[in-house]
């Protein structure tokens, strides 16, 4: 028996979830378990009031709308790894969706479990930052939307109350054609990654005409690259040039890697993603 | 005071109602209250996958799952896989001609691993074998007699 004691609550809608959040004291919301459930049994994390979201069936559709993915929140990330629909709207995070972690954990974890946690490795995090996510989060006292640059507001923090939960992900979708790439380094793989890129580009046939690429892993929250890819062709030149620029990325400096060295796999995986991504555009 | 509920669900085939505090996580319940004690127990934190069950068909860490989340589901352990005492499933059974396992600790939930694998991946290749297995560490193979077996029995033939 790991976990202290706790007072368990599992609601069936989440007009119940939004009552316990706003009227209990100390309580977490349990969705996945791959990140609390460890916490738990090892008393990291001792909270009075446990609102297990697993019976929430409402929160767990994928839906595509026009130009937008909108993810319930207990969306499982095998659920999102399996979705036609994700695979062809939204491949970059079908692929960096099988980053994560291990077959048994995305059975369990979820979409907003794993936004929350804001893991600084996370791939849904860095997937999240890369095309501009919004973050719909409810209370009793209504709904709001958040850019999900805003969504952290620190080391593994999102930016809501106590007495709010994120129901749902929205992710713009770019036009059919265009080119994805996710890399990631870890020391095995599921690991928690070192370094990762991910990267969307867009083209004309001669010119790069829409790009953005996203590093994770290396700092608390994932950082766009300021590389200057668009109205230039696509060439080993370009990236090198591109994967440089991950030299002004901030990088955390720990016991087990400099911030030089997080820089220096950054830029080998910005490298690896826009190779791939530049692969796979429609090049019309 | 600790907080108890009741839960009913199948194990292996088998109905169980119990009374569980709801602190207890599933991997507990199994081996403490039901005594499947084949589901083994390494790091608690989620790590090690030697914990690994089939709940609704799906593998999980039944030390990232609480025995009351398991209420109304169909868990499916080690005690659950061989088709009869005398008789090994054909994954164990290529794991013993493989040198699959040595101590064994493990292998309760490298099994269930590939239980729910080969069964979304009938014919795997050696590199999404290593990624299946990734998630379950062992100590004592060095993974190649795992993948040999993994390959033997998918490719039926191949062995």
């Amino acid at each position: 028996m790991k976990p202290a004691p706790f007072k368990y609550h599992d609601p069936r809608t989440l007009d119940e979830v939004l009552s316990l959040l706003g009227s209990l004291e100390d309580a977490r919301l349990l969705a996945g378990g791959q990140s609390l459930m460890p916490m738990l049994n090892m008393r990291l994390a001792q909270p009075l009031n446990i609102i297990d979201l697993n019976r929430l069936e409402e929160l767990t559709y994928i839906r595509l709308g026009d130009e937008i993915l909108e993810i319930g929140a207990m969306a499982r990330q095998r659920d999102i790894e399996f979705s036609d629909v994700v695979r062809q709207a939204f491949p970059l995070m079908y692929e960096a969706v099988r980053h994560i972690g291990h077959r048994q954990t995305r059975n369990r974890g979820t979409i907003g479990g794993s936004l929350c946690h804001l893991d600084p490795s996370a791939e849904l995090v860095c997937v999240a930052a890369a095309v501009g996510a919004t973050v719909i989060v409810a209370s009793q006292s209504g709904r709001r939307e958040i850019p999900f640059a805003k969504f952290p507001a620190g080391l593994m923090t999102p930016s809501i109350e106590s007495n709010e939960m994120v129901i749902a992900i929205r992710f713009p979708i770019w036009k059919s054609g265009h080119g994805y790439g996710f890399e990631e380094f870890a020391r095995r793989h599921g690991d928690f990654a070192l370094a990762s890129a991910a990267v969307l580009l867009e083209s004309d046939g001669h010119r790069i005409t829409r790009a953005r690429v996203t590093v994770g892993g290396i700092a608390p929250q994932p950082q766009t690259l300021l590389a200057k890819l668009e109205g230039r062709s696509a060439s080993e030149a370009l990236f090198a040039e591109a994967a440089e620029s991950c030299d002004a990325l901030e990088a955390m400096n720990d016991l087990n890697y400099t911030s030089d060295y997080r820089r220096h796999i950054a830029k080998a995986m910005v490298k690896r993603a826009l190779r791939k991504a530049y692969g796979r555009v429609s090049k019309h | 005071m600790a907080e108890s509920r009741s839960i009913s669900l199948k194990v292996n085939g088998v109905s169980y109602h119990e009374d569980v505090e709801v602190r207890m996580t599933l991997a507990d319940f199994l081996r403490h209250s039901l005594e499947l004690t084949g589901t083994h127990i390494g790091c608690e934190h989620g790590v090690c996958g030697a914990c690994t069950v089939l709940v609704d068909g799906r593998s999980v860490r039944s030390c990232l799952m609480l025995a009351i989340q398991a209420n109304g589901r169909e868990v499916t352990t080690i005690e659950g896989v061989a088709p009869s005492p005398t008789e090994l499933h054909p994954i164990q059974q290529a794991l013993r001609e493989h040198h699959g396992l040595q101590c064994g600790f493990c292998t309760p939930g490298v099994v269930m691993t590939l239980l729910e694998f080969l069964k979304d991946c009938p014919n795997p290749t050696e590199e999404e074998v290593r990624v299946a297995i990734s998630g379950n560490l062992c100590r004592c193979t060095g993974y190649q007699g795992i993948v040999d077996a993994v390959l033997a029995v998918a490719g039926g033939k191949r062995a």
